[in-house]
């Protein structure tokens, strides 16, 4: 190898003016932030997935056996110890408690919303409805109703006030937050105007917020009809819940279970395919 | 001027009219339905008493503190089969809604069965698949585990496809453009775009799921769901308040970081 004796070094010169590099990867907060709960997630569920495994438990039994009843469940439908009538009144019964406490649950959620949102309510009453409200979502559906059925006894009356308390907290939490989202202009033109705020609610805030109210109670009847089925089967709150309950662990008919449902899956399609219509009219406004 | 009055009444009457004709149609399906229900409307006012009656019977005393130990040891169990199924569930259905979504599809039967699929996944009810399940699984984590995930595999297929389709197909056009392949365009072009949205969606459904976990508990008879049962129907209500004041902590607290994640990531 031949070095030359003296290695010219030639001067680069350094360009002038601001120096601009392209970001190949964003290392921002928000990156980070994923990276981080990802790693979380993944580090709980490696961890956590093989515990779950049972000692002295034959997965390839239970699959099986599993498969089995699937197939019996969605080829062999039939009924022996119910008639199609009184499933078709349960499931009618368990669409009725949907709508139901859906309907109390938004007109009382609207009033609450009302006294929770931004635009009206002054900051004390906006936290303490707010924080209320979380308490009353944090416990499941179920456990309310079990809690009514003692005081009111096992019935329709403490499965709607159950599913009841549930919604209006839902409610009031998604209304509030679509309140907010009203520009504040309106809301202040008709204060400079001199409108009372009873006016301001019904002349503005109401009109302008009708689609997504709309929207938000029918998904919360989605909700509430698997609430309904749920809170028969746990509860004992009579609909098509607990006839589902009775098939499954006391009968042990798969057979019926599969036309029950059948029957759940027909109107929980029917009511995919509304909301998906109404969110199509409401996205092409 | 007088036209204008006139204007102006038949507006509001017009108005009035029509939410008269709402109220009464909605009064009378509120009495249809609970006449169809055996639901009665005073009931309503005798909310107040249930509060009451969890105040009285609910409050944890001192022979209840003794359950502390066993209560936490499930209510840490059913948080975990909470998350793991989410996180399960998460990574199939990102799996098959890139394979189903209308944007990015290799066939479209393909893009109707993955829809097909994911419509009966979450359409049966959560009920019937923790029966199904516990009858072949018996009773253990793992039922929970299996119910949760594929109610929740649904779910987030959905979800995770309406996504990748609201991505456009203009941006993946351009990459493929530049001469990028069908992976590339998955991996440089549509997951970081779309990493926050499914972020967000995989917290929400971990909030729900720690919920509904009490639930399937309650049916398969394991973890906290469980024991609030056994609890309450041996009339040990001290206890189950304590179940209940921890799942309200344990929700809360689900809600507060998911929160505060979605603030980081916003």
């Amino acid at each position: 190898m031949i070095k030359p004796d003296n290695p010219v070094t030639l001067p680069t010169q350094a360009p002038t003016g601001p120096h601009f590099s392209i970001p190949l990867r964003f290392r921002d907060r928000r990156r980070v932030t994923i990276l981080l709960t990802l790693m979380v997630l993944s580090v709980i569920t490696l961890s956590t997935l093989p515990l779950m495994m049972p000692t002295d438990f034959k997965l390839s039994e239970a699959v099986v056996s599993f498969l089995e009843n699937i197939k019996i469940m969605f080829l062999q439908p039939s009924l022996t110890n119910t008639s199609f009538m009184s499933l078709l009144i349960a499931l009618g019964q368990s669409i009725l408690l949907a709508f139901l406490t859906t309907l109390i649950g938004s007109v009382i959620a609207f009033f609450f919303a009302l006294a929770s949102t931004r635009r009206l309510a002054p900051t004390a009453l906006i936290l303490g409805i707010q924080s209320f409200m979380a308490v009353i979502r944090a416990i499941p559906t179920v456990l309310w109703v079990l809690i009514y059925s003692v005081v009111f006894g096992l019935g329709a009356n403490a499965a709607v006030i159950g599913i009841t308390f549930h919604s209006v907290a839902y409610l009031t939490k998604v209304y509030a937050d679509s309140m907010d989202e009203l520009s504040p202009d309106i809301i202040d033109t008709m204060q400079a105007m001199g409108l009372k705020k009873g006016a301001i609610i019904r002349q503005a805030v109401i009109p302008y917020l009708i689609p997504s109210y709309l929207s938000w109670t029918f998904i919360r009847f989605e909700i509430n009809f698997a609430d309904a089925i749920a809170v028969g089967a746990a509860a004992g709150a009579g609909g098509i819940g607990y006839q589902l309950f009775m098939s499954s662990s006391f009968y042990f008919n798969f057979h019926e279970v599969g036309v029950m449902v059948y029957l759940i899956m027909a109107f929980a399609i029917v009511l995919e395919v509304i909301s998906y219509r109404l969110r199509m009219m409401t996205n092409s406004h | 001027m007088n036209s204008d009055i006139q204007q102006v009444t038949t507006f509001f009457n017009k108005k009035r009219f029509r939410l008269t004709v709402l109220i009464l149609i909605l009064g009378m399906a509120y009495v249809g339905a609970s006449f169809g229900l055996g639901f009665q409307t005073q009931s309503l006012l005798g909310v107040q008493d249930g509060m009451i009656w969890l105040l009285k019977n609910f409050v944890p005393n001192a022979t209840s503190n003794g359950y502390w130990s066993e209560i936490l040891q499930q209510l840490y169990r059913t948080f975990l089969v909470a998350v793991t199924s989410t996180t399960c569930a998460a990574v199939v259905s990102l799996f098959l809604a890139i394979l189903g979504a209308k944007t990015l599809t290799v066939s479209k039967a393909l893009s109707w069965l993955i829809r097909g699929f994911s419509s009966l996944m979450r359409n049966i009810p959560i009920v019937a698949w923790a029966m199904i399940l516990l009858f072949s699984f018996k009773q253990n984590d793992l039922t929970g585990f299996l119910a949760l995930f594929f109610m929740t595999l649904g779910f987030l297929t959905r979800a995770f496809m309406e996504t990748i389709e609201d991505f456009g197909t203009e941006k993946i056009q351009a990459l493929q453009a530049t001469g990028a392949t069908y992976l590339q365009v998955i991996f440089q072009g549509l997951l970081p775009e779309v990493a926050v949205a499914l972020l967000t969606w995989v917290l929400y459904m971990i909030e729900n799921n720690v919920r509904d976990a009490t639930l399937v508990g309650l049916l398969t008879g394991t973890g906290i769901g469980f024991i609030f049962n056994l609890y309450f129907k041996s009339l040990r209500y001290g206890a189950a308040g304590l179940v209940v004041l921890s799942v309200i902590i344990l929700v809360v607290t689900v809600e507060l970081i998911s929160n505060l994640v979605g603030r980081l990531l916003a």
